[in-house]
């Protein structure tokens, strides 16, 4: 397929129909559909053990489904798999490189099993390690390590990129670096599916993401779709003393679209704060409680997530 | 430089020459242990024998045979060094291997009594010999004097029966733990599912492991052949390509065996448990120390079934007894085998994710 083709966004760079995937007694991924368009960076979003990994494993060709159809880049695993695994770089979420190698011995490593792959200078340029190009694997921080697998990935020149929680364990520093690099990798052409369990990351890198709870899809689109999905574009998160409030009368008020109760206090959804703060006001005041804390903040991935869920990203 | 089994090769290289401790168990482990036991078993048949003589009650009573006189008798002769004795002392002395034999003195000349364990060797050794010196002493004449021709074959000490089979079981070992445990630790840190999510072929990863370890087995076998050859003048008769040959299918047939050990394991303890599974019958039973044929008829097609009584048997062929290719072809086909079989075993069942 030439290079031109799959860059056109019309093409889809995976797809996948149905998906399954059951362990001992668990049912990991429960008949996920997905579509990744060539050129986009999408995102897996979703709690730990939502079906995340399963599912980027079953698309990078290291475990089987039992069922579903899965198509990458216009192949398929079991037939395809030297050509497939030619243009895929991939990085794990647990794998520890070896500690003895230098950075460049482990990029020379992984260059040489592709055909058509990277100059080593200009991965290391891209990953940032230039300066420690002789260090040992073992002596590089967590950020450094993570940009090396990284570039390990990105040594085969691929055309889909796929990352499992790549900034897990990172400090915010480290993070921002390794995002830059993958949209450096994006401007260039390239897809990547990545996974991940943070709502600023996946509002921050995916043009589009799919929100995975219990090894299903629970909502597809732009973050600001998925944020516009709430009907609302804020929320009033607060807590009261005195008597209890009900939700009928809370979702009655001017301006509130929505209203739950949450483990601390209540969360309300708004389009128009000003008007909903003086109507809130109010109904405390005649109820005769009192206000402990207001919070307000524009509505985010993760309220999305709250609302269709109930429970939290991530739950401790 | 470039092609993925020299880069992979070169990994499993560095991760011999960055790891200090790797290199003392391959090259300095061996030379230790050979000059430890070259030093205990060393020719020992020149040392005097040790004897004990028992002082009586009798003999301090100024009896016709005290003691004295028997040491002084049984030191005259070069074979023997004697020594007067108490009798707690002689029990604990025999015991401990320290005098070989405890002569008892009688009351009446020529009543001797000689006190020893006969399942020692040395034992029965001291008892002909004193009993020659004291008889001789006695007034016994000989029937005739037999001439003696003395000859020192180096190649039929215990030092040269030993060197083959401890160069077998180094070059094994090292096969065994080398290949096998770097396997365990590649799986455990997920670095072979990396691998494996590449284009990588599967043949080039364990051939690069096979591959490495060959590249010190040279030396490695060599510092231990020259040692063994110029501090204890143990020989090589045969053909040093013949030698070479050997060695290096027993590294790979070890080296097939290890990668077939740690196709599946999960974690070091399987690997571990694997690896002893395997090495401990070749410790006992593939003639290191003592010779395989001490183990009964039953089980003698197991015993010779293992690659490492083949290598051994093989070396010791060549080595000692200068043998050549058709004489050995029989446990070099044992090698071959156990080579092919877990070399094309491992790469089927081999577990990458």
């Amino acid at each position: 397929m030439a290079p031109g083709l799959i860059r056109s966004p019309a093409v889809l760079a995976i797809r996948c129909v149905n998906l399954r995937k059951r362990y001992a007694d668990v049912v990991a991924v429960d008949g996920l559909h997905l579509e990744v368009r060539a050129g986009e960076c999408f995102g897996l979003l979703g709690p730990n053990g939502a079906g995340k990994t399963t599912t980027i494993e079953i698309l990078e060709g290291l475990n089987r489904a039992d069922e579903g159809d899965v198509e990458v880049l216009g192949m398929r695993w079991g037939a395809d798999d030297n050509a497939l695994r030619q243009r895929l770089g991939i990085q794990l979420q647990e794998t520890q490189l070896n500690e003895k190698q230098t950075v460049e011995e482990t990029l020379q490593l992984f260059r040489s099993f592709y055909t058509h792959g990277e100059a080593l200078d200009t991965v290391l340029a891209r990953v940032q390690l230039e300066p420690k190009r002789k260090a040992q694997v073992g002596k590089l921080s967590g950020g450094q390590k993570q940009r090396l697998s990284v570039g390990c990935a990105l040594v085969g020149r691929p055309d889909l990129l796929f990352l499992d929680e790549p900034t897990t364990g990172l400090d915010p520093q480290s993070r921002r670096q390794l995002w830059d690099l993958l949209e450096d990798f994006r401007r260039g052409g390239g897809t990547i599916l990545l996974t991940t369990h943070y709502m600023d990351e996946a509002a921050a890198l995916c043009d589009r993401l799919a929100i995975v709870d219990k090894g299903k899809v629970i909502a597809q689109g732009t973050p600001l779709e998925l944020i516009r999905s709430l009907g609302a574009e804020h929320m009033l998160d607060f807590t009261i003393e005195g008597p209890a409030l009900a939700i009928e009368a809370l979702q009655g008020l001017a301006g509130v679209q929505s209203a739950r109760i949450t483990d601390t206090g209540y969360s309300v959804t708004t389009s128009s704060t000003h008007q909903a703060v003086p109507a809130l006001l109010g109904l405390i005041g005649e109820s005769g409680g009192r206000l402990t804390l207001l919070n307000t903040h524009s509505a985010t991935l993760e309220d999305v997530f709250m609302s269709l869920t109930g429970r939290h990203l991530r739950d401790e | 430089m470039n092609s993925p089994f020299v880069q992979l090769t070169l990994v499993k290289l560095r991760e011999y020459t960055r790891e200090p401790e790797a290199m003392f168990w391959v090259f300095v482990f061996p030379v230790l242990m050979t000059c430890a036991l070259g030093i205990a078993f060393r020719d020992s048949s020149s040392a005097e024998i040790q004897v004990g003589v028992l002082q009586t009650a009798s003999a301090q009573a100024g009896a016709a045979q005290d003691a004295a006189a028997v040491v002084a008798t049984l030191d005259a002769d070069p074979r023997v060094a004697a020594r007067e004795v108490t009798g707690d002392r002689a029990a604990s002395l025999l015991r401990d291997g320290e005098i070989a034999l405890v002569v008892i003195p009688g009351a009446e000349p020529g009543s001797v009594s000689y006190r020893f364990d006969k399942t020692r060797p040395e034992s029965g050794v001291a008892r002909f010999t004193v009993d020659e010196v004291l008889q001789r002493a006695a007034g016994r004449a000989d029937a005739f004097v037999p001439e003696e021709q003395l000859v020192e074959l180096p190649g039929s000490r215990y030092i040269d029966w030993l060197v083959p089979g401890l160069l077998g079981m180094n070059v094994v070992m090292t096969g065994l733990w080398g290949i096998a445990f770097s396997i365990g630790m590649a799986r455990t840190k997920k670095l072979i599912k990396r691998l494996s999510a590449t284009p990588m072929r599967r043949g080039h990863y364990l051939g690069a492991q096979l591959a490495g370890r060959l590249i010190f087995l040279p030396l490695e076998a060599g510092v231990l052949i020259v040692f063994a050859h110029y501090v204890f003048g143990v020989p090589v008769r045969g053909s040093w390509l013949l030698l070479s040959l050997l060695i290096f299918l027993g590294a790979v047939s070890s080296g097939a065996l290890s990668l077939f050990v740690a196709s599946r394991a999960r974690s070091f303890e399987a690997i571990s448990g694997l690896i002893n599974l395997a090495i401990v019958p070749m410790w006992i039973m593939s003639g290191v120390f003592f010779s395989s044929s001490n183990f009964p008829d039953v089980i003698q097609p197991f015993v010779q079934a293992l690659p490492l009584t083949a290598l051994n048997d093989a070396l010791r062929a060549v080595m000692l007894a200068g043998d050549g290719f058709g004489a050995v072809a029989h446990e070099i086909a044992i090698l071959s085998a156990w080579t092919v079989i877990c070399f094309g075993l491992a790469l089927k069942i081999f577990r990458w994710q």
